[in-house]
C-alpha cells in the first residue's frame, strides 16, 4: 500500500483531535482529543521515516510517547485537583475568570 | 534478495556480531548552565524527600539561589572562553547552539529566574497562619479548597515548598529552548519547561479555585498548542528528511551539502514546508503571548500566583523569543518572503489589541497582561526587521523588558487586604499619599512599560523600532509608535489614580516585605534606571551577541 495513505489518515486523526478539542466540554475528553492529536503526529513520523529510509522520525515517536505519558501525569492531576474542589470537569463551568 | 527473507532480517539477529553504535560526543562543558541547574532541582526532589519539613524552606532557597548563581556563572565563563562570537558552534551532535544569542537569554534567564526565586521565598506578607510564617503557595496543592484536609494543613504549618525544584525544572527547559538547534530538542524543551509551570499555576494560597482554574486553562491550551507545533515538527521532517536546523535551512535554499540520492526524491515538497513551518510558528507564537494566540495570558496571570505570574512573564517571553529568531534566522530565512507578510500581520494586530484592551481593563495583573501582549508585538517588530540589529535590539529588549515586568509583579505581592492581594484597581486609589515610597516604585514601572525616556522602556523601544524602521517595516513602526501611546494613556491613568485621588477608608494596607522581595523590586528598579541612563554597555553586549551560529 502507498505509505502516503498513511499520512492522509495522520492528518485526519489530527483533524479529529483538534475539533474534539474545540467542540467538546469536557476536561478529560479535551485532554483525550490533545493526546489523539499526539498520536497523529507519530503517526506522520513513522510514515516520514518509512518514506525517507532513516530513522529520525522512529526516535522521534519514542520521544513524543514519553512527553505524551509525562503530559497525562500533569493533566490528570490538574484535571482531578479542579474536580475536586467543583464536582465538575466541564471546562464551561470553569468560568471566574472572564473579561 | 526476496521479500521473505527482507522481512525476516527484520525480526531475527544476523549471525554477524552486531555493528558498535558509535557514543554521541557531548560536550558538557559548553552545557554546564543547563546541566547544572537541572543538578540543582534534581537535588531539590532529594531534598524535598529526605529533609525535615522546617529545615526545607531555607534549604531549598539556598540550593536553588546557588544552582542559579552558578549556572550564571557558567553563562559568563563561556562568553569570556569567546564562546559567544569566535568560538560558537553547535554542541551535542547537533542538538544545542552555543552562540552570542543563546547566551545573552541563558544569562538573562537565570538572573531574572534568581530575583524570581527570591519573591517564591517571601514569608513576611500573607499574615502568620497559626503562628507559622506561609509564604504565596498553597499549603497542600492536593487538598480539596476549603476542605478539612486543608484545614488540617494550614494548622500543621504546611508549606509547598516542592516550588522551588519544580521552577528550577523549568527554568532548565528555558535555557535550552532558545539553543534549540534541532526541532526535536525544540519541542522537548518547550515541553521541559511548560509541564512545571503548569503546576505552578495551580498552587496558589488564596483564590484557589481561580488559581486551579487558570491551572486547567493553561494546561489545556498549552498542550493544544505544542501538538500543533509537534505537528509542524513532523511535516518539515517530511519535507526535509532531517530535523536539524542547518539541514532544513540547507533543502529550503536548494544548497543540499549532503547529496542523498535516497532523500533527494522524496524531500522538498513546498507544499510540507509551507504548512509545517506555519504550524511550527503558531506553537512559538502562542508561548509568546501573541495575538490571536494570546486568549490564555490575562486569565493565567491573573490566576496563577503572584510570584508564579512574574517568573512565566518574564523568563518564559525572553526563552520563546529566543527560540522564534533562532527559528526565523536560521531555518527559515530562504522563506522570508512568505513569512514577513505574516509576521507583520501578527504583530500589528498584537499591538493594537493588548494595548486598546488594557484600557478597559479593572483588575491590575490583567492590566499587565494585556500590557505583556502589547509588549510582544513591539518586540515581534525587531524580529521582523531579519537584519543583525534586529536580533540585537530584541535581546536587549528582552533583557529590559524582563526585569521591569518581574519588579512590577513583586510589587503587586504587596498591596494587600483581608483576602490576600488587592488587585482591583479601584483599590488602589489613593496609594501614594499611603505609602509613597511603594507607589513611587511601581510608576517608575509603569513608566518604563511606557517607554518614558531615562527609563529601560524608552532604549528597548526605540532600539527595535529603529531597527523596524531600518529593516524596512516603518508602516510598522507607525502602528508602534500610535499603540504606545494608547498603552501610555492606561498606564499613566494609574498613576494618576495612586498620586491624585482620595484613599478610601477601607483601602488596601502595604505589607512590609522582607530583605527577599525587597532585594527584587530594588534589582528591577535598578535595573531599569541603568538600562535608561546608561545603556551603552549594555546595547553593545546585544550588539556582540547578535549572531547565529549556523
Amino acid at each position: 500500500m502507498n505509505p502516503v495513505n498513511y499520512l492522509y489518515l495522520a492528518a485526519l486523526l489530527f483533524t479529529i483531535g483538534a475539533a474534539g478539542v474545540l467542540i467538546r466540554r469536557n476536561a478529560i475528553v479535551i485532554f483525550m482529543c490533545v493526546e489523539l492529536m499526539l498520536n497523529a503526529c507519530n503517526l506522520a513520523f513513522v510514515t516520514f521515516a518509512r518514506l525517507h529510509g532513516n530513522l529520525d522520525g522512529q526516535i522521534i515517536a519514542f520521544f513524543t510517547m514519553v512527553v505524551a505519558a509525562a503530559e497525562v501525569v500533569i493533566g490528570l492531576a490538574i484535571i482531578v485537583s479542579i474536580f475536586r474542589s467543583r464536582h465538575s470537569a466541564s471546562v464551561d463551568d470553569a468560568g471566574l475568570l472572564k473579561l | 534478495m526476496s521479500h521473505a527473507a527482507f522481512v525476516h532480517s527484520l525480526w531475527t539477529m544476523s549471525a554477524d556480531p552486531p555493528k558498535k553504535i558509535p557514543a554521541p560526543h557531548i560536550e558538557y562543558a559548553q552545557l554546564s548552565p543547563t546541566l547544572i541547574v537541572l543538578g540543582a532541582a534534581v537535588l531539590g526532589i532529594l531534598v524535598e524527600a529526605f529533609l525535615p519539613r522546617r529545615l526545607r524552606h531555607p534549604v531549598q532557597l539556598l540550593l536553588s539561589a546557588v544552582g542559579l548563581v552558578a549556572g550564571f556563572a557558567a553563562v559568563i565563563a563561556l562568553a569570556a572562553g569567546g564562546y559567544g562570537t569566535g568560538k560558537a558552534h553547535i554542541a551535542a551532535m547537533g542538538a544545542v547552539a552555543v552562540d552570542g544569542p543563546a547566551l545573552f537569554l541563558q544569562g538573562t534567564i537565570l538572573l531574572v529566574s534568581l530575583i524570581a526565586v527570591f519573591t517564591f521565598a517571601e514569608r513576611r506578607l500573607d499574615p502568620a497562619a497559626h503562628g507559622k510564617r506561609v509564604d504565596s503557595f498553597a499549603a497542600q496543592g492536593s487538598a480539596v479548597p476549603g476542605g478539612a484536609a486543608e484545614q488540617a494543613a494550614v494548622k500543621a504549618g504546611f508549606t509547598t515548598t516542592e516550588v522551588f525544584p519544580v521552577a528550577l525544572f523549568a527554568v532548565a527547559g528555558m535555557l535550552v529552548f532558545p539553543a534549540a538547534n534541532d526541532l526535536l530538542t525544540l519541542f522537548i524543551a518547550l515541553e521541559v519547561f511548560s509541564l512545571p509551570l503548569y503546576v505552578l499555576c495551580g498552587l496558589a494560597r488564596r483564590q484557589r479555585l481561580l488559581s486551579q482554574e487558570s491551572a486547567v486553562k493553561y494546561f489545556l491550551l498549552g498542550a493544544f498548542s505544542s501538538a500543533f507545533l509537534l505537528f509542524g515538527v513532523a511535516l518539515l521532517y517530511g519535507y526535509a528528511g532531517t530535523v536539524t536546523y542547518a539541514g532544513i535551512a540547507d533543502v529550503v535554499n536548494g544548497t543540499v551539502r549532503t547529496v542523498d540520492p535516497a532523500l533527494a526524491s522524496t524531500t522538498g515538497n513546498d507544499a510540507l514546508l509551507l504548512i509545517g513551518g506555519a504550524l511550527v510558528l503558531m506553537g512559538l507564537l502562542f508561548k509568546v503571548g501573541a495575538v490571536p494566540f494570546h486568549m490564555w495570558t490575562p486569565d493565567v496571570y491573573q490566576g496563577a500566583p503572584t510570584p508564579v505570574t512574574g517568573f512565566m512573564a518574564a523568563a518564559t517571553k525572553v526563552a520563546a523569543f529566543g527560540a522564534l529568531l533562532r527559528l526565523l534566522y536560521v531555518v527559515l530565512p530562504g522563506l522570508r518572503w512568505d513569512w514577513r507578510p505574516v509576521m507583520w500581520g501578527v504583530a500589528i494586530v498584537t499591538m493594537l489589541v493588548g494595548a486598546i484592551v488594557a484600557v478597559t481593563q479593572t483588575d491590575v495583573k490583567r492590566l499587565l497582561a494585556y500590557s505583556s501582549i502589547a509588549h510582544a508585538g513591539f518586540i515581534l517588530a525587531g524580529v521582523i526587521a531579519v537584519s543583525p540589529d534586529g536580533v540585537s535590539s530584541v535581546l536587549f529588549y528582552l533583557a529590559a523588558y524582563s526585569f521591569v515586568t518581574l519588579g512590577a509583579f513583586a510589587v503587586v505581592t504587596l498591596v494587600r487586604d483581608a483576602g490576600g492581594e488587592a488587585t482591583h484597581l479601584s483599590k488602589w486609589a489613593g496609594l501614594g499619599r499611603r505609602s509613597p515610597l511603594v507607589a513611587a516604585v511601581f510608576a517608575v514601572f509603569l513608566l518604563a512599560f511606557a517607554g518614558i525616556p531615562l527609563t529601560s522602556g524608552f532604549t528597548g523601544k526605540f532600539a527595535v523600532f529603529k531597527a523596524a524602521a531600518q529593516g524596512g517595516a516603518t508602516p510598522l513602526v507607525i502602528v508602534g509608535v500610535l499603540s504606545s501611546a494608547i498603552a501610555a494613556f492606561f498606564y499613566i491613568r494609574v498613576i494618576v489614580l495612586m498620586f491624585f485621588s482620595e484613599p478610601k477608608a477601607d483601602g488596601p494596607t502595604v505589607a512590609v516585605p522582607s530583605a527577599l522581595t525587597s532585594t527584587a523590586i530594588a534589582v528591577g528598579v535598578a535595573v531599569t534606571l541603568v538600562l535608561g541612563v546608561a545603556p551603552q554597555y549594555f546595547l553593545d553586549l546585544a550588539g556582540q551577541a547578535g549572531v547565529f551560529v549556523r
